[in-house]
């Protein structure tokens, strides 16, 4: 291995090594995951050439493990924007080792989530028709608007912050190979680090910041008003839209975690991403879980408080029908596992905070699931309930999808630093300044005055 | 310009499921067998559904044949994302075969369970396959696709070919679907709605007419006469 160059700040040095070296535990985890991923390929091969068949959905239940994934997949997207942009917005300071984190998240799962409808549908082969011939009152082309826009959009707030970080490569990784060069000589775009260009760059991260903001509520209701536009019960509700966004913010901070942790270990990034990290976000992430309950509450109370014959069938269905197990593994990983570790300061550390994450992803996956299934089990003409019991088509790609999430995020950090070099350093300078000016204060306070 | 519409007589209907199986033979749906059809994978554009009320011992099964109800106001047109399904200036909801990409919004949307998926690529065992209807209008549909009942537009298309043919102008007597060219007990009547002086105008006026979830504001032009 060689050294890294002696003129490289520690930062510089401990966030480019992933960059320059790929240890055997980094192939041994890629191969494990690449496996899991092409089974899920293989599975998706074989469900387009012998059609949706392959799949355990019929009717009345149309949808089931795809859609679910849509919108726990787009949930995850929202970990970048809220924390990023929120954060950037009210100048946090410590939000400067996680952004680029974060902002990777969001793209990734988005694309991730997107593509879901896609293996949904019965003509995959026909995918643009969505663009050529689109009715603008269905919801779902509601989504393919917002989402096309927030793709974009998010794609462009994670590249904006990445410029001088590219150009910072493109100086100094001289020895890297030839495509990386290319690449990062391409997208940093001639940038020289001037005082005009660090003003723009920062006020288009400003603007950008402010844009995403509306956009992601816009995103995350969309996708609830696909179910909530229809009249089927339990789905013909005002809150669904609302409860998608609370509830993907949830899961986005959790996947945050999860990953952030992972990044963290692996690359060896402890000094900068700490205490104050997990400690506030997991303060978040407590708050979010008593928001999630509180809109769970409300939904299931006033359909349980009414008797609406269709609805209540719905419910009995999740409360203490053949639902009932999932309902009450997502109540203990949405709220009590929650509560139970990050409620006390010692347990928001990144131990605590994984588990509880791990627990929020796997409850809010079933949230999702119990929101689409439950209402086409029993939807509102009042036959016989069916049943439905996922293939394995649907199980393979599911963790297929999964797989992809995390082995698209390790690769695009092998690839890009996991934190933003310029905005840690510039966050230390401010820092730096900040003390001084302290410093220079309490000196003119202790002076005895003429 | 006529508003197609169909009466069916609870008190007549003896759930015979001829209207089922004179609809498959004029509209080509093809033959899930009987797993796929546990799996609630059968395409059946009249079917004959049984809707159980009460608690055991005291318990009363309905049995109420379900064509597509042809709403006026139709869930499944607006959440079409592609422009697939559509409603005819007669008031006939129709799919376009060539235009659906499978993502089965408009079968969750719809409340009467009427529209059906084609999960695999149309089966007939081969003596049936040897007596698909020809009609182009009604060509077996591709895998992957959405279908469902459409008052038999292939019928109404013929009948107004013929009308011209012979030199008359085309009349509401002229069209009738399969299943009620079919119904042995003559339950099923079929006409214009909005001709006050047609008989499923006068029998959708009747006191004993309703239409299934009429609350959904869908406006279905499918009337049933309660039974009893």
């Amino acid at each position: 291995m060689r050294p890294a160059p002696a003129h490289e700040t520690k930062l510089e040095q401990v966030v480019l090594q992933p960059l320059r070296r790929t240890g055997p535990g980094f192939y041994y985890l890629l191969a494990g995951l690449g496996l899991v991923f092409l089974a899920g390929v293989a599975a998706l091969a074989r469900q387009w050439a012998v059609g949706l068949g392959v799949t355990g959905l019929g009717r009345p239940l149309y949808w089931g493990f795809y859609i679910t994934n849509f919108v726990f997949f787009i949930g995850f997207s929202y970990a970048g924007t809220m924390i990023s942009a929120i954060l950037r917005v009210t100048q946090a300071e410590w939000r400067r080792p996680i952004t680029r984190i974060a902002e990777a998240i969001t793209v990734i799962a988005l694309i991730i989530g997107v593509i879901q409808i896609w293996f949904d549908m019965g003509r995959p082969d026909r995918v643009l028709f969505l663009f050529l011939y689109g009715r603008i009152e269905s919801p779902m082309l509601w989504d393919v608007f917002c989402i096309g826009v927030y793709l974009l959009s998010s794609l462009l707030y994670l590249y904006l912050p990445l410029i001088p970080d590219l150009a910072h490569l493109r100086d100094h990784m001289l020895d890297a190979a030839a495509w990386r060069r290319r690449l990062y000589t391409f997208l940093s775009l001639g940038w020289r680090g001037g005082a005009e260009q660090r003003r723009r760059l920062e006020k288009a991260i400003g603007i950008m910041a402010i844009i995403l903001l509306p956009m992601v509520v816009s995103v995350h209701s969309v996708a609830a008003w696909i179910f909530g536009m229809t009249m089927q019960p339990m789905w013909h509700s005002t809150i669904l839209g609302p409860y998608f966004v609370v509830g993907a913010i949830f899961s986005g901070i959790a996947m945050l975690f999860i990953l952030m942790s992972t990044v963290r270990s692996m690359f060896h990034l402890e000094p900068w991403i700490g205490e104050k990290q997990y400690n506030y976000l997991g303060i978040l992430l407590l708050v979010l879980s008593a928001f999630w309950a509180y809109f769970t509450l409300s939904e299931y109370l006033t359909t349980g408080y009414g008797s609406l014959t269709d609805e209540h069938r719905v419910l009995q269905a999740v409360l203490g029908g053949e639902f009932a197990p999932e309902f009450w593994i997502m109540l203990a990983g949405n709220l009590i596992l929650p509560f139970a570790i990050l409620i006390r300061r010692k347990g928001r550390t990144p131990l605590g905070t994984f588990i509880a994450s791990v627990g929020i992803v796997i409850g809010m996956w079933i949230e999702r699931f119990l929101i689409v299934t439950p209402t086409l089990t029993r939807p509102s003409l009042g036959l016989l309930p069916a049943v439905y019991t996922p293939s394995l088509t649907e199980i393979a790609i599911s963790f297929g999808s999964m797989a992809l999430l995390v082995l698209s995020f390790l690769l695009f950090f092998k690839v890009f630093p996991a934190i933003s070099i310029w905005e840690v350093e510039e966050g230390e300078a401010v820092e730096a300044v900040r003390r001084k000016a302290r410093e220079l204060a309490q000196g003119e306070a202790v002076r005895p005055s003429i | 310009m006529p508003r197609w519409g169909m009466v069916i007589d609870l008190d007549k209907c003896v759930a015979c499921q001829s209207c089922t199986a004179a609809c498959r033979m004029e509209n080509n749906t093809p033959i899930a067998g009987a797993n796929q059809a546990a799996m609630g994978r059968a395409i059946l554009w009249n079917e004959v559904l049984p809707f159980a009320e009460g608690e055991y011992p005291n318990v009363t099964e309905t049995l109420i044949p379900r064509p597509c109800m042809h709403c006026d106001n139709p869930p499944c047109v607006n959440v079409c994302p592609v422009q697939a399904t559509y409603q005819t200036d007669e008031g006939v909801v129709l799919i376009n075969y060539e235009r659906c990409i499978g993502c089965r919004f408009c079968t969750v949307a719809c409340p009467y369970q009427a529209r059906y998926f084609n999960w695999y690529a149309p089966e007939w065992p081969a003596p049936l396959k040897a007596h698909l209807n020809p009609d182009p209008e009604v060509a077996p549909r591709p895998r992957g696709v959405t279908e469902k009942c459409t008052f038999c537009v292939q019928r109404l298309r013929k009948a107004k070919e013929k009308a011209a043919a012979e030199g008359r102008p085309f009349s509401a007597a002229d069209y009738v679907p399969a299943c009620v060219e079919t119904c042995p007990a003559h339950a099923r009547y079929f006409g214009d709605l909005d001709d006050p002086k047609s008989l499923v105008a006068e029998l959708a006026a009747s006191p004993r007419a309703y239409r299934l979830q009429e609350e959904m504001g869908t406006q279905p032009k499918v009337y049933y006469l309660k039974a009893g």
